[in-house]
C-alpha cells in the first residue's frame, strides 16, 4: 500500500477583499487561512478543530475547490487540484464530496429526496438512468432511510434524516475523500450520536477518508485518528489522536481541552480551568508575532515579535510555540 | 424546610396549531428554592423552553395558553396576574437571557441604552444615576472599558460580550431568578468557559437562583445542583445533578448521558461505536397521550409502557423518574 | 401507531412497532396553497377575479352585443332601460356591453404588461445577483436609469412615437414597470447563493446555467410571485391611465378609455364614468387581496419547519 497520503495540503492560503476605506486606498484582505499545510492518509480521518474565526471551514472549502483559493496546492492522489478546469475539475469532483453543516438550508426545498441524491450522479457521472436508479435507492437504504421516503421534500424529514440525505448525497459518486463541515452541530444529542456511528459504518464499509471539521472536542476525539487545531488561519497544533489528547502542547489546545464543561467530576476537579479572557483580535489587522500571543498566558516578549513556525517535535506532532522545544512539555 | 422561591405544580400549557392543541407541556412540577441553581435539559421541542416562556408570561400570544397549574413565585399566583403586574415581575424579580445575543439585543439601540432602559422601566432613579449604573454593571460582566463602551451598539461586540451585556442587563434590576435559555449553544467553547465563570461569580455576590436550560449535560454537571430531564413535554427524572448523573434512572436520561462523546481524560487506541438512542422525538401531535412517550425507543418497553402514562417513582435523595420501570434497571 | 399483541400481560416486552404510515410528497407550493386557502379574503377575491376573466373571455359573445353600436339615446341613466341595464353613454352606446368588452383588453393588457415587465426583471435581477462585480454595477445602474424615469411620460412618449396598438401599449407599460421585479430578483438571487445548497449543488457538478435557472431561480419564485401578482394590477392601472389620455387603440374599448371619453359630462351622468371606474376598482381590489394572500402563503417566516 502506497505511503503517500490522499490528500496533501500544502501552503494553502485563501484571502477575502474586504471594502476598501477609499477610492484609491489599496484594499485590505482578510487571510481566513494562511499559509496551512497538513495531510490526510487513506482511509484515515483528519480532524480540523477550531472555534469561529479559525478558518478551518474556508479551509476545507478551498480543499474541495468550492472557494477560490490565493496561494498554495492542495495535491489529491498525485494531482496538484487547484489549477483544474472544466473536465478535469469534473472528475476530481467525483472523488472529493462535502457534507454540509446545516441541514436546514444544505439541501434544495423545491427537489425531492431522491433527485437531491442523485443530482451528482447526473452532473458528474455518465452512469445511465437505470443504474443511477439503482445506486439512489442502494444509498438510501445504506443511511437508514425508508424506500417510500424517496418522493418527499426535505421540509417533510427531520434535521437527522435530512443529514442522512445529504450523506447519500455525498457517497453517490464513490468518492474517496469526503469532508464532513461539522456535520452534527445542529442535530439534537440522540440523533449526533446515530449520524457519527453511521459515518464510521460507512467509512469502514466504503474506505473513506474524513477530512473532519468541527469545534465540538468531544466528537473529534471520537472520531478522528488525528487532528489539527487551527487559531485565526494558522495551524497551531497537528498530532495523532493519542498524543494530541493526551499530552496537548501548544497552550491554546490546552486551553480549549480544559474549557469543555465535563460530565466527569473527577476529571472536573483534577483539570485546572484555563480561562483565556478576551476575545480574537481583529482578523483584519496584519498580526506581527504569535497570533495567540495577546492571550496566551505564559506570553512572553519573544512571543509578540516573531511568528513561531511550525515544527515537528515529536514524531507525528507538530506544533507552532516557541515555548515548547524537543522534550514535548506544554509550558501550562 | 423554607418556602420555596418558585413552585409550580400541574402546569400544562397548550399550543394551538392546525391540527388542534397539544399539550407542549403536559402537568410539570417543581420547586426553586432561594440561591439554588437549576437546570433544564432535554432535546428540541421537549417544552424546556416553553417552561421558562411560561412562567415569564411571555407564550406567543393566541397560539400559547396555560390550560392547568400553578405558578407560585414568591407568594404570588402567576397565572392569575395581569399583564401590568407581570410586566413589573419581568426583567425585575424575574428575567431572562436568550440563545441568540444578536437578535435580542436591538440593533439600532446602544447597549448603554437597552441597560439604562431596563433600569428606568422598573426604578425610580434619575437618568444620570442609571447610566452610572449601567457602568458599574457592564463592569461586573467583566467588559473592559466599560464607560465608553456603553455608547457601542451591539454590532460592534463580539458574540461573548453581546452575552455579557444581555447578563448585564438581566441582572440589572437585581431579580431573584435569572432564566437563561441555551446561554452559550451559540458560543465559541472558551466564551462559554467564560460565560459559565462569570454567571458563577456573580451568582456567589448576589446570590441570584439561576434555572440554566442546556441540551448540554457536561454544562449542566458544571453549572446546576439539580437538574430536571424533558421529553415529550413531560418530565422524565428529577433530582440532584450528582445523582442523576451517578445513577440515571429513566432510560431517556441513560441514553442521554452515554451517547454523547465525552472527552476522556485518557485517550486509548480503542474506539466504540456511541449508544444510540433510536427513532427521533416524537411530533406535537404525539403530545398528551396516555401512554410513555418515549417507549418506541427504549428497549425496555413493555405492553404497560404503551397502555399507560407512567407514574413517578421517587429514589433516595428526592430523585424520581417517571418511568414503569425505574425501580427496576 | 402501535401493536396491540393478542397478550394483555402488561409486563410481556413489546419488541416490535409498527412503523408510522409514512405521508405523502408535498410540494413546498401545495404547503402554500394550503396557507392561501385558509385565507378567505383572498379566496374569495380569487373567485371574483376568476369570474371577471370568465366574463371577458366568453362574456362579449354571450352577451351578444356589439359596444360600438349605438343603440339607444344618450345618457340613458342605469336601470330606466331593461334592456340596457347599465344604461348608455354619450354616444348611446351599451354600456354593459362596453364593460364586459373593456374587461379583455385590460386583462389581456394587464398580463401581458406584466409578463414582459417581469420577464426583463428577472432576468437582469438574476444576472446582476448571480454574477455580482462588474455586470452587477452595470445592470444595477441600467436599473436605476429606468427607475427614475417618469413612467406616464415615457410610456406616452413610446406610443405617441410608435403609434397605439395593443402590442405598443403592453410595451410602453411593460418597458416602465420592471425596475422592482429585478431589484426582488437581485435581493433574493443575493440570499440565496450564499445558502448551503447552492454550494451543494457546485460540489456536484452543476454549472453556471443550471445554478440560475434550476437551483436559485426556483427558490427565488415567492417574492417574485408575489410581485407579478400586484404588476398585473398596476398595469391595469396603468393602461387605465394612457387610454384615459386617449392614448389607446381606438378599436378597442377599454375602461380607461370609457372614463376618458364620458369625462366631460361627468356632471351630468354621472355613472357613464362611475360604473367603469368600480370595475376597475373591484378587479384592482381583487388581486391587491389575492397579491397578499400569496405573500402570507409564500412567506417562509409563517410557513413551519
Amino acid at each position: 500500500m502506497s505511503e503517500q497520503p490522499l490528500l496533501s495540503v500544502e501552503n494553502l492560503t485563501v484571502r477575502f477583499a474586504m471594502n476598501r476605506r477609499g477610492l484609491f486606498s489599496p484594499a485590505t484582505h482578510l487571510y481566513a487561512v494562511d499559509d496551512v499545510s497538513f495531510h490526510v492518509n487513506r482511509g484515515e480521518t483528519l480532524a480540523i478543530v477550531g472555534e469561529s474565526g479559525s478558518g478551518k471551514t474556508t479551509a476545507a472549502l478551498a480543499a474541495a475547490r468550492l472557494v477560490t483559493a490565493y496561494e498554495g496546492r492542495v495535491v489529491l492522489d498525485g494531482q496538484d487540484v487547484l489549477p483544474l478546469e472544466g473536465e478535469e475539475l469534473r472528475q476530481m469532483r467525483q472523488k472529493v464530496q462535502f457534507i454540509f453543516q446545516d441541514p436546514y438550508s444544505s439541501l434544495n426545498p423545491r427537489q425531492r429526496a431522491e433527485e437531491i441524491v442523485r443530482d451528482p450522479l447526473q452532473s458528474l457521472t455518465d452512469t445511465p438512468a437505470a443504474e443511477q436508479q439503482e445506486i439512489t435507492e442502494r444509498l438510501f437504504a445504506q443511511v437508514g432511510l425508508r424506500p417510500e421516503q424517496r418522493r418527499l421534500f426535505p421540509h417533510q424529514f427531520s434535521g437527522g434524516q435530512r443529514q442522512r440525505i445529504g450523506i447519500a448525497r455525498a457517497l453517490a459518486t464513490q468518492p474517496e475523500l469526503v469532508i464532513c463541515d461539522e456535520p452534527v452541530s445542529a442535530l439534537d444529542v440522540a440523533v449526533q450520536a446515530q449520524i457519527l456511528n453511521l459515518l464510521s459504518a460507512l467509512q469502514e464499509e466504503f474506505g473513506l477518508t474524513y477530512l473532519f471539521i468541527s469545534h465540538d472536542l468531544g466528537v473529534v476525539q471520537h472520531m478522528c485518528d488525528s487532528v489539527a487545531v487551527m487559531y485565526m488561519g494558522k495551524i497551531v497544533e497537528h498530532a495523532d489522536r493519542k498524543s494530541l489528547f493526551n499530552n496537548p502542547l501548544h497552550p491554546y489546545t490546552a486551553a480549549l481541552l480544559s474549557a469543555v464543561p465535563s460530565v466527569d467530576k473527577t476529571l472536573r476537579e483534577k483539570s485546572k480551568r484555563i480561562l483565556i479572557p478576551g476575545d480574537p483580535p481583529d482578523p483584519t489587522q496584519k498580526q506581527v508575532g504569535c497570533r495567540f500571543a495577546s492571550r496566551c498566558p505564559v506570553a512572553q516578549d519573544q512571543c509578540r515579535l516573531s511568528e513561531p513556525p511550525l515544527t515537528e517535535i515529536a514524531p507525528n506532532h507538530r506544533v507552532a510555540c516557541h515555548l515548547v522545544d524537543e522534550k514535548a512539555i506544554s509550558p501550562l | 424546610m423554607t418556602e420555596p422561591l418558585l413552585k409550580v405544580q400541574n402546569l400544562r400549557v397548550e399550543l394551538t396549531t392546525r391540527n388542534g392543541t397539544a399539550p407542549v407541556i403536559d402537568d410539570v412540577s417543581f420547586e426553586l428554592h432561594a440561591g439554588e441553581n437549576l437546570s433544564f435539559v432535554g432535546e428540541s421541542g421537549c417544552g424546556k423552553s416553553m417552561t421558562a416562556l411560561a412562567i415569564m408570561g411571555l407564550l406567543p400570544e393566541g397560539i400559547g395558553r396555560i390550560t392547568a397549574g400553578s405558578i407560585m413565585f414568591d407568594g404570588q399566583e402567576l397565572t392569575e396576574l395581569s399583564q401590568e403586574r407581570l410586566r413589573r415581575i419581568r426583567g425585575n424579580d424575574i428575567s431572562m437571557i436568550f440563545q441568540e445575543p444578536m437578535t435580542s439585543l436591538n440593533p439600532v439601540y446602544t447597549i448603554g441604552e437597552q441597560i439604562v432602559e431596563v433600569l428606568l422601566a422598573h426604578q425610580s432613579i434619575s437618568r444620570a444615576d442609571a447610566w452610572a449604573e449601567a457602568a458599574t454593571l457592564l463592569d461586573a460582566v467583566r467588559i473592559p472599558k466599560a464607560r465608553e463602551r456603553l455608547k457601542d451598539y451591539p454590532f460592534q461586540l463580539s458574540g461573548g460580550q453581546r452575552q455579557r451585556v444581555m447578563i448585564a442587563i438581566a441582572l440589572a434590576c437585581k431579580p431573584k431568578v435569572l432564566i437563561a435559555d441555551e446561554p452559550t449553544t451559540a458560543l465559541d467553547v472558551t466564551v462559554q468557559a467564560q460565560i459559565f465563570d462569570l454567571l458563577r461569580d456573580l451568582r456567589q455576590e448576589t446570590g441570584t437562583s439561576i434555572i440554566l436550560i442546556t441540551h448540554d449535560m457536561g454544562a449542566v454537571a458544571e453549572m446546576a445542583e439539580r437538574m430536571i430531564v424533558m421529553y415529550a413535554g413531560r418530565i422524565a427524572e428529577i433530582g440532584a445533578v450528582d445523582d442523576i448523573i451517578g445513577t440515571p434512572r429513566h432510560p431517556y436520561t441513560k441514553g442521554l448521558i452515554s451517547c454523547v462523546p465525552h472527552v476522556l481524560a485518557h485517550v486509548t487506541d480503542e474506539k466504540q461505536p456511541l449508544t444510540e438512542v433510536p427513532g427521533i422525538v416524537p411530533s406535537l401531535r404525539e403530545f398528551g397521550k396516555d401512554q410513555c412517550l418515549f417507549a418506541s425507543r427504549c428497549q425496555h418497553r413493555t405492553q404497560q409502557c404503551l397502555t399507560a402514562r407512567p407514574q413517578s417513582v421517587n429514589f433516595d435523595g428526592a430523585q424520581s423518574a417517571d418511568c414503569w420501570h425505574a425501580g427496576t434497571l | 401507531m402501535t401493536d396491540k399483541p393478542t397478550t394483555t400481560d402488561q409486563s410481556a416486552p413489546v419488541t416490535e412497532l409498527l412503523d408510522e404510515p409514512i405521508e405523502k410528497a408535498r410540494h413546498p407550493f401545495m404547503e402554500a396553497w394550503d396557507m392561501f386557502r385558509r385565507n378567505q379574503a383572498a379566496l374569495v377575491a380569487l373567485i371574483i377575479l376568476v369570474l371577471i376573466i370568465i366574463a371577458a373571455i366568453i362574456g362579449p359573445s354571450l352577451y351578444g352585443r356589439d359596444p360600438f353600436e349605438m343603440v339607444w339615446a344618450p345618457f340613458t341613466p342605469p336601470g330606466q332601460n331593461p334592456d340596457f341595464i347599465l344604461g348608455t353613454d354619450y354616444l348611446g352606446r351599451d354600456l354593459l356591453a362596453m364593460i364586459i368588452s373593456g374587461a379583455r383588453v385590460s386583462i389581456i393588457i394587464g398580463l401581458a404588461a406584466a409578463f414582459v415587465s417581469v420577464f426583463i426583471g428577472v432576468t437582469i435581477g438574476a444576472l446582476a445577483g448571480y454574477y455580482r462585480g462588474w455586470v452587477e454595477e452595470a445592470l444595477m445602474r441600467f436599473t436605476e436609469f429606468f427607475q427614475v424615469l417618469p413612467t406616464l411620460l415615457f410610456s406616452m412618449v413610446i406610443v405617441a412615437l410608435f403609434g397605439a396598438s395593443l402590442p405598443m401599449i403592453t410595451f410602453a407599460i411593460g418597458i416602465v414597470s420592471w425596475t422592482a421585479v429585478a431589484r426582488i430578483t437581485r435581493a433574493e438571487f443575493l440570499r440565496i447563493r450564499e445558502l448551503e445548497y447552492v454550494t451543494a449543488s457546485r460540489a456536484s457538478g452543476a454549472r453556471d446555467f443550471k445554478l440560475i435557472f434550476g437551483v436559485i431561480l426556483p427558490n427565488a419564485l415567492p417574492p417574485i410571485i408575489v410581485q407579478s401578482a400586484l404588476m398585473v394590477g398596476s398595469a391595469i392601472l396603468f393602461e387605465a391611465g394612457l387610454s384615459f389620455l386617449g392614448l389607446t387603440d381606438p378599436n378597442v374599448v377599454s375602461w380607461g378609455q370609457i372614463i376618458g371619453s364620458n369625462r366631460t359630462y361627468f356632471l351630468d351622468a354621472s355613472f357613464t364614468v362611475t360604473l367603469p371606474g368600480v370595475a376597475i376598482f373591484v378587479t384592482i381590489l381583487c388581486i391587491s387581496l389575492v397579491g397578499d394572500g400569496l405573500n402570507d402563503a409564500l412567506n417562509p417566516k409563517l410557513r413551519s419547519r
